[in-house]
């Protein structure tokens, strides 16, 4: 398995997710955001941060930016994409996922520990998790509010493209458990072709029982 | 065009001091010669009354590689490894605009690590409001909150550790103290001091605008009820810039191209250049017209004034200018080469090819007014009778209104704001006694903490200055740190009336001594004077930052209880000193006495024999006993864990107020296992500690003697202030 990794000026967790891939034995090539050529890979990772200040629309002026040209032309031949965070929101700028990540509709950042319901796992990315398996995973973002229109969002259920949902620690999804507004409590989702995952939890930050928690090893195995 | 007396008081000058300029220089300053004196001579950038009380600080231990006077201090952690922090006052500009205020002070303590070759690994605040009915304390909070999470989140630095309190002292002059801690190779340390005739200057950054003029003299100044009007004064951050030029900066500092560099903070180009030349002992020849700029029309005046945010001056070695030109044109960052140093030993501007200023440097710098105010020293209060009113207070009730009161209540609302985990290196993360962060790639960590107790330096400043280092070496050693040195940054009032510079000085005398006795010394930090409101000062507040380090990342603990059955052991000697404790002031409202004392040979050896504990894992939790005493300490340490205790405070002292609630220093309590209770027990006896064994874990609640708490109910008063106050 090999990565790139794309590097925005503004990405603040390019090395995070470059520790964890390595910590899986996925070799990771750090690519510049001013690059043309992609180097050959089978996975690409869109770190977070805020690419370009984001002082736009999150990830909006990313999705223009001249690498993700090639990364989309890599997601539409199949290769796996996977956005977190602000990758999640550069994803939905492209259309390469559907919807849009609003504010956290208590207008603040929120950065904690929180659970999510793995409810596919039939993706490349969630292959070893059981399903309904309950994550504790950090999410760490002030626009995390997923929305989409009934039609978008009647898709994406009928194509079993949800693939986390906010819950509780005992599985319950519900507006108690939402920490940012999300219809449907979804805290991830891929395209139809699953071969992009979008999410806004920070699975990198839970690889390492001595920083709170190794529950995001589970994506990454998945990956293997 | 010469200038006049009243041009130089509107300055912030005072007749005496044009009378030393125009001595200094032998004639009169024109206009851009008199606003660089006035931003070079103000308290904020001169420490004119504050310079000869700093100097007895100690400064040096084995660990100290570069004290007070950089950009920010260096201790020594071991394998070529080295920490560089500073924390740094913004409170002036944070009052009038919260959220710019704020992110700026974030973002000016990043430059000040950063120049020095460091990458910031940590950010940490403390921040203090007035009372929380005051009709602009949810504004400002809300404010101050969002533009530190704005500036940290974006920069992608965790912001792992600080401090809130409200106190109606700050009413008119809130304090936001802005913290950083950078890690850099020993060899790789940068410094502002300028060398090299003839080196050409760069600019290198943000371009300059009209914001933040006067930003530095309007910090050396009282406020009025018209300080709304200064709102031009503050500078406005972008933190993406400043990314850019934090790793544009880092990426330049692995070739061999600088000579030195320095951040433009306060008073911008003006204190930026003046320091690198006057260290360097060298004269500075900068030509303004090629000062990269935002807005058109920009005088002399307002090019060296400007407190524009992310801007960097760097002398280059001759003929280094492309290859450096180069990094920062990929990170789109403007790069010019606006002047040299010369032999002149002068500040020399040019302006449309005229000379608009030619001034001796030492005269800004060497020469500035320095003054020894008259002071008067705070005496130690006496202590009043006031066991009756104790006496009949209900014990369960004192702690439910400590766990609900805003200044002990979970400060999660503020800390969920700041991304705390950014870097992957966070090992403990905030609402600890201190943070702990894991040094990238290796098996030791760092950890820090940001800490005072004004309503003790009021009382009594030398106490008081002395608990601030106090309590900062104490959390330190809560999570198993050895504690190495400390900055800081000293909040005060008008030092021209004799009681403030009073307080000033008591405060500097404890903090020495305490500093001298730990071995843990000053290596940065910055003084806020004129904190003040129509004629009213702050309580003094002298904001301590630790840190410290830890060999071994896995040998840390935190305050959560782990296990039911096991024993609470409380470390120190416990007197009852109840006067100027967080139940007598923010809950009896009894706000006078003395504050606690300390003696400094118990705190270092209870601090060694806690560290001893940790590295030979007999302790499961570890909590520093501070605000609320035992009795909150032990509250804290269930509500973390989510395990009860039983304690019985029979026989153990005659007074259970003054037991559960005193604030006697130098204190810890810690869970031990039953297995190892012999092992601590002889451990303690051997290093000759005060302990007391006073009760043990068990499910579900706390209860002290007859009394009885659930953990849920204590989470549910604790959790609840800051959502119902920023909610209504």
């Amino acid at each position: 398995m090999k990565a790139s990794v794309i590097v925005f000026p503004g990405s603040n967790c390019d090395r995070d997710v470059q520790v964890a891939l390595e910590k899986f034995q996925i070799s990771t090539t750090m690519v510049w955001h001013q690059d043309t050529s992609l180097p050959k890979c089978d996975l690409i990772v869109l770190p977070g941060g805020f690419s370009y200040g984001d002082y736009l629309r999150c990830g909006s002026m990313a999705s223009k930016s001249k690498v993700m040209n090639e990364v989309i032309k890599f997601a539409n031949k199949g290769g796996y994409v996977f956005g977190i965070c602000n990758g999640f929101q550069i994803l939905t700028e492209t259309g390469l996922l559907p919807g849009a990540l609003l504010r956290n509709y208590k207008l603040k950042f929120i950065c904690k520990d929180i659970c999510v319901k793995t409810t596919n796992n039939q993706t490349p990315f969630t292959n070893k998790i059981s399903v309904q398996k309950i994550l504790t995973i950090p999410i760490a973002h002030n626009e995390g509010n997923y929305f989409a229109s009934q039609e978008e969002i009647n898709t994406l259920k009928e194509n079993n493209q949800i693939v986390f949902q906010y819950c509780d620690v005992d599985g319950n999804i519900s507006d108690q458990s939402n920490p940012n507004g999300s219809i449907l409590n979804i805290a991830g989702i891929v395209n139809k072709n699953k071969n992009v995952l979008g999410m806004m939890p920070h699975p990198e930050r839970v690889i390492d029982q001595i920083l709170g928690g190794t529950d995001g090893q589970e994506i990454f195995k998945s990956l293997l | 065009m010469t200038t006049t007396v009243e041009q130089a008081k509107q300055l912030g000058l005072t007749n005496s001091e044009f009378d030393k300029i125009k001595e200094l220089i032998g004639r009169t300053p024109n206009f851009t010669e008199l606003g660089i004196f006035s931003a070079m001579w103000n308290e904020h950038c001169s420490y004119k009354s504050s310079r000869v009380w700093l100097s007895k600080l100690p400064t040096k231990n084995k660990y100290v590689i570069q004290g007070p006077g950089e950009n920010a201090g260096v201790i020594d952690i071991g394998d070529n490894d080295v920490a560089i922090f500073k924390i740094e006052s913004h409170n002036h500009p944070s009052y009038i605009e919260p959220y710019q205020g704020a992110a700026t002070g974030v973002g000016g303590i990043l430059r000040d690590v950063f120049t020095m070759g460091a990458r910031p690994i940590a950010n940490l605040n403390s921040i203090r409001f007035g009372r929380p009915s005051h009709p602009k304390t949810k504004y400002l909070l809300n404010g101050v909150v969002s533009g530190i999470a704005g500036y940290g989140n974006c920069m992608g630095i965790p912001t792992v550790g600080g401090e809130v309190e409200f106190d109606e002292c700050y009413d008119g002059n809130i304090l936001v103290n802005a913290m950083n801690i950078g890690l850099a190779k020993k060899d790789k340390v940068f410094l502002s001091i300028a060398s090299g005739i003839g080196n050409p200057v760069i600019y290198v950054g943000s371009k300059t605008g009209r914001d933040g003029i006067h930003g530095a003299s309007m910090a050396s100044q009282e406020f009025d009820d018209n300080s709304e009007a200064k709102k031009p004064t503050v500078q406005v951050g972008d933190p993406f810039a400043e990314k850019l030029l934090l790793e544009a900066c880092l990426e330049l500092m692995k070739t061999d191209t600088i000579i030195s560099i320095q951040d433009m903070g306060a008073a911008g180009l003006t204190s930026s250049s003046v320091e690198m030349a006057s260290k360097g002992k060298l004269g500075i020849e900068i030509d303004l017209n090629k000062v990269p700029c935002r807005e058109t029309e920009m005088q002399p005046f307002e090019l060296m004034l400007s407190e524009s945010q992310e801007r960097m001056l760097i002398v280059l070695k001759e003929g280094k200018e492309q290859e450096a030109e180069k990094i920062f044109k990929k990170w789109d960052l403007d790069f010019s080469v606006i002047g040299k140093m010369t032999d002149s030993k002068n500040l020399v501007l040019y302006f449309n090819n005229k000379v608009v200023c030619n001034i001796p440097i030492t005269s800004l710098a060497d020469e500035a007014p320095k003054y020894n105010r008259e002071w008067v020293s705070t005496p130690i209060p006496t202590e009043i009778n006031i066991d009756k009113k104790l006496n009949d207070l209900d014990i369960l009730d004192c702690l439910k209104k400590l766990l609900s009161h805003e200044n002990q209540a979970n400060k999660s609302w503020v800390w969920e704001q700041y991304d705390h985990m950014v870097m992957g290196d966070t090992v403990q993360r905030p609402g600890g006694d201190a943070a702990v962060i894991r040094v990238h790639g290796t098996d030791k960590a760092l950890a820090a903490t940001v800490d005072c107790t004004p309503r003790y330096c009021l009382a009594h400043p030398f106490t008081g200055g002395m608990q601030a280092v106090c309590e900062t070496y104490r959390n330190l050693t809560a999570v198993g740190a050895e504690p190495r040195a400390i900055t800081n940054c000293l909040n005060f009032g008008n030092p021209e009336k004799k009681e403030i510079m009073g307080q000033f000085v008591d405060v500097i005398k404890g903090m020495a001594e305490a500093c001298q006795a730990l071995d843990y010394p000053v290596i940065s930090g910055n003084v806020s004077l004129y904190n003040e409101t129509n004629g009213v000062g702050i309580k003094p507040t002298p904001t301590i930052g630790g840190v410290g380090l830890i060999s071994n990342v896995n040998q840390t603990v935190n305050f959560a209880l782990k296990s039911i059955g096991s024993h609470l052991i409380v470390i120190g000697k416990t007197k009852g000193h109840i006067y100027q404790s967080a139940l007598c002031y923010d809950i009896l409202h009894l706000k006078k006495g003395p504050p606690p004392s300390i003696e400094l040979a118990n705190e270092k050896k209870n601090s060694l024999f806690i560290r001893e504990l940790i590295k030979q894992s007999l302790t499961n939790a570890v909590h520093d006993i501070s605000d609320g005493g035992i009795a909150l300490a032990i509250a804290e340490m269930c509500m973390a864990g989510k395990i009860g205790a039983k304690i019985n405070t029979n026989k153990l002292f005659e007074d259970r107020v003054k037991f559960l609630f005193g604030e006697d220093q130098s204190r810890y309590i810690v869970e031990v296992n039953n297995k190892d209770l012999e092992k601590v027990k002889k451990l303690i006896s051997s290093n000759n500690i005060d302990y007391l064994d006073i009760g043990i874990t068990q499910k579900d609640h706390l209860e002290i003697d007859e009394i009885k708490i659930s953990i849920d109910n204590m989470l549910e008063l604790n959790n609840k202030w800051f959502i119902n106050y920023n909610s209504k």
